[in-house]
């Protein structure tokens, strides 16, 4: 593995000199997402394998050419899992990519973010030097966290080599139970049930229906389900899996697809009729021709931002603008790590 | 002289009250909960809103002047410790809570407004905000998100980061700053991450949006004890093991019960050498099922005495004691000095054990009660702070226990952050082109190092001076230990 490191080293050695730009590559099944992709290949597959696993520690340590297949094959021989549920988009999605784009699955509203499991990393920064953030600790708090913060940073600022995640056990039980209700009465419902501490591990509105899963003790659910009704979901794992991976009907399009991330109690928006509601109310799939000014005002206006998640052209300006003083920021930490500008140019903003 | 122009300066905007500069007002905020680290700053300023804020900052920009924030001042790092020729701006006058909305269960509050203070608000909607530093009901909202602060519960519920939602901020020149959203998450780097935990060196907060939970329908707690502290340790992993997530998981060890038992009377065994508590909180019929499936861990691990709170009083009497210990430490000794390390889980034994080795070396007593549950240790050694030798010992000691959990694979803190006290530490923690991050990720947003100057991060020249070299993974500190 050495020996692949210090290829990478000089790799990112010679294109500084070069005056050349790198496109940092896993399984490439998130290629599709983000700006235009342009520079070298810089392949992350060959730095792989999972370095570490206690399950009584609940942390496992892998590479970032890590098939993400392989760690959640690894996690659940021993019952446990990645309780961000992560998109893979193609079977081949690796760990470091799965970082890198920072996406999370079903089970984000109620568990957390990819971030919120991250404990530590080592990466190459742009000048090839070799860096560790965390540890492999539960609490970590000495000096500012980086760790965290490379998640979704769309392979901007480094390349993630290795990282440390906090793992949780599998749910004892679970169960998924399908509604027939429209969005309004969906998004309303989602949000009181929260709040009464039903244990809902994913939520799906689309035509018509809600999809729930509830995860919990096995007497705790048979008790549930006698006081929501619903119709039980038999093949609710792949159902799931689907709605992760995109592969669910609602997918199935060439049409645009936007993803608006806002308030959970907000009601549906009235900018597309073809809409896919996560996240108990705070993530809003928008398929459709959506003029990205109206997309973005309307995020803005629920307290969120719009992505143009899919689309086959418009890839200069898929993330939501940022402000002035932000962007400025966001050069300065860019160049922070990343001095030359060397990784994934333009990949998530065009200035930088 | 350049007090006197600040004064005069910030009267233009500011009414006499929110500007002390005199002697006597200053004492106050000369140090905050770790008292070993005083300064008197140039002044201290009292601002009522943002926009007060956003001009004290840009006078104290131009004029080059450092600001330390400071939220109610329980910090136990020196974190809010005034610097030389900097004033000290406190937030306890941005004390509102500006808004609850049940439904999306969120809470838009100021930064002075106390932990406790949220929940208290949040109740009458059935929810609570999870977070409970044991100082909640004195710590400021601003100070946790500050210190990423953790409680009791954080096994379960998390840290401050992942209970906000999003800051305002106010950057050093004056300018407003909004990271995170309304949403579960925001467009570009994630910002939120990254000021979570920076100790007031990246900007100053005026405003939080911090996620509500509903209160737990009901909670029970499991004391057991042991015979052996290698035992309790294993408890701990074992529960862990079994895919159980306590709500809360605590220890204490024999000099924490005995102390805590001389000033309240919690019910904790006196012959144990360590005591867990171990809380369940859910539905009455989920708390039911994994109370029983702990206790039956807790036997199979060695345990000797198990009590399982039957009542809501009960329960509150059980964790009083584990509440208390601080005070009740604080009784024993004139002064003690609270550690905060953090270990992988399994290595809890072996530390503990050689921490009672470095009691005997330096002479001074030391007990332990933490966070078992995510491995983060806070041992208070006791010592008297007015005698010089002892003030030494107690910082050689903290010295060394700080450096047996970087060697076990831990961290110099898992909550309380670096501030003043554990800058040097920072030195073996990382190296150079960490450090050099750090500086370069300050730089971006406060080119010319106003905010809280000197704390959190070291400079190298700094590093060079304290003359302890980075351990670089792999060269062993303490090769009697084993490695994990
Ligand atoms: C008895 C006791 C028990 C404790 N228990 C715990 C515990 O269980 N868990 C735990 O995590 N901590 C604990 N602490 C430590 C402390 O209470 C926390 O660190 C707390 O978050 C500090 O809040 P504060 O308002 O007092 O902040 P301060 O001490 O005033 O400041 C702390 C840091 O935050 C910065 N800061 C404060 N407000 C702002 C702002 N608005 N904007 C930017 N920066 C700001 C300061 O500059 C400083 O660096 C305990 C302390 C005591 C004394």
């Amino acid at each position: 593995m050495d020996a692949i490191l210090n290829q990478y080293q000089e790799l990112i050695g010679s294109a500084v000199a070069r005056k050349t730009t790198l496109c940092i590559r896993g399984g490439g099944s998130k290629e599709f997402y983000g700006n235009s992709l342009s520079g070298e290949i810089f392949d992350t597959n060959a730095y792989c394998g999972v370095v570490d696993y206690d399950p009584g520690e609940l942390v496992i340590t892998a590479r970032c050419g890590t098939p993400l297949s392989e760690i959640e094959t690894t996690l659940r021989a021993n019952d446990q899992m990645l309780a961000f549920e992560p998109p893979y988009f193609a079977p081949n999605a690796t760990l470091g990519g799965c970082i890198a784009a920072g996406l999370s699955g079903p089970r984000r509203a109620s568990t957390g973010a990819i971030r919120d499991y991250l404990l530590g990393v080592r990466m190459l920064n742009g000048l090839g030097e070799d860096l560790y953030f965390g540890g492999r600790v539960m609490k970590n708090v000495a000096g500012y966290d980086v760790t965290r913060f490379l998640a979704g940073s769309l392979g901007t600022l480094g390349v993630i080599l290795q990282a440390s995640l906090k793992v949780l056990p599998l749910p004892q039980y679970e169960m998924t139970l399908n509604f027939e209700i429209d969005a309004a009465s969906a998004i309303a419902k989602l949000n009181r049930w929260v709040g009464l501490g039903i244990p809902i591990s994913a939520s799906c509105h689309v035509d018509k229906h809600l999809t729930v899963r509830l995860s919990g003790s096995e007497s705790r659910l048979a008790a549930l389900r006698q006081t929501l009704g619903g119709e039980r979901v038999a093949q609710d794992v792949s159902f799931w899996k689907a709605i992760r991976d995109h592969t669910h009907d609602f997918f199935q399009t060439d049409q645009p697809l936007w993803r608006l991330s806002i308030k959970s109690s907000a009601p549906p928006l009235k900018i597309s009729d073809k809409q896919l509601v996560e996240w108990n109310g705070s993530m809003r799939w928008c398929q459709g021709g959506l003029e990205p000014s109206t997309a973005r005002r309307v995020a803005e206006t629920h307290g969120g931002h719009a992505t143009l998640f899919r689309s086959n052209d418009n890839k200069h300006s898929v993330f939501h603008p940022l402000p002035l003083l932000m962007l400025n920021l966001h050069k300065r930490l860019k160049q922070t790590f990343d001095p030359h500008l060397i990784f994934n140019p333009g990949r998530m903003y065009p200035e930088f | 002289m350049r007090a006197e122009e600040l004064v005069s300066r910030l009267s233009r905007f500011l009414p006499a009250e929110a500007i002390l500069h005199e002697e006597a007002l200053l004492r106050p905020y000369e140090c905050d909960a770790l008292s070993i680290y005083r300064h008197v700053p140039l002044a201290v300023v009292l601002p009522v809103n943002e926009i007060e804020v956003q001009e004290i900052l840009r006078v104290c920009f131009r004029m080059q002047i450092a600001v330390v924030a400071r939220g109610a001042g329980t910090g136990l790092s020196g974190g809010a410790l005034p610097v030389p020729n900097g004033i000290v701006l406190a937030l306890t006058k941005l004390n509102q809570i500006l808004d609850i909305d049940p439904l999306a269960r969120t809470a838009r509050v100021q930064p002075g407004v106390t932990n406790a203070a949220i929940s208290e608000a949040a109740n009458e909607f059935g929810l609570y905000y999870a977070p409970d530093p044991s100082s909640q009901i004195a710590c400021s909202i601003g100070g946790n998100v500050a210190e990423n602060s953790g409680g009791v519960h954080c096994l379960k519920y998390g840290l401050t980061l992942q209970n906000i939602l999003s800051l305002r901020t106010v950057t050093i020149d004056g300018e407003l700053l909004t990271v995170g959203s309304q949403g579960l998450d925001a467009p570009g780097y994630d910002l939120l991450a990254l000021m979570t935990g920076s100790e007031g060196l990246l900007g100053v907060i005026t405003e939080v949006t911090v996620k509500l939970l509903p209160i737990p329908e009901y909670a029970q707690v499991v004391l057991a004890a042991f015979d052996d502290v290698a035992q309790a340790g294993q408890a701990v992993a074992n529960i862990i093991s079994a895919g159980i997530i306590p709500a809360g998981l605590e220890m204490m060890d024999q000099g924490a019960t005995r102390a805590v038992e001389a000033f309240i009377h919690a019910g904790y065994p006196l012959d144990a050498a360590a005591v867990l508590l171990c809380e369940s909180d859910g539905s009455r019929d989920d708390v039911e099922t994994e109370i029983s499936r702990i206790m039956q861990v807790m036997r199979e691990s060695g345990a000797t005495q198990m009590t399982c709170s039957q009542s809501e009083a009960e329960r509150l009497q059980l964790w009083s004691g584990r509440k208390a210990a601080f005070p009740a430490v604080g009784r024993l000794a004139s002064d003690y000095y609270c550690m905060d390390g953090t270990i992988p889980r399994k290595a809890l034994a072996a530390v503990l054990n050689r921490i009672a080795e470095l009691s005997a070396h330096y002479r001074l007593a030391c007990v332990n009660v933490f966070h078992a549950g995510d491995g983060n240790l806070h041992p208070l050694i006791m010592f008297d702070a007015n005698h010089p030798d002892e003030l030494r010992r107690a910082e050689e000691f903290g010295g060394a226990i700080l450096e047996l959990c970087i060697a076990v694979g831990g961290t110099i803190t898992g909550e309380h952050g670096v501030g003043t006290e554990k800058i040097n530490h920072m030195c073996i923690q990382f190296g150079t082109a960490e450090l050099k991050t750090f500086h370069g990720i300050k730089t971006a947003f406060d080119r010319y190092a106003l905010l809280n100057p000197g704390k959190a991060v070291p400079t190298l020249q700094r590093c060079a001076e304290f003359g302890a070299m980075h351990v670089k993974r792999g060269q062993e500190k303490f090769p009697e230990l084993p490695r994990f």
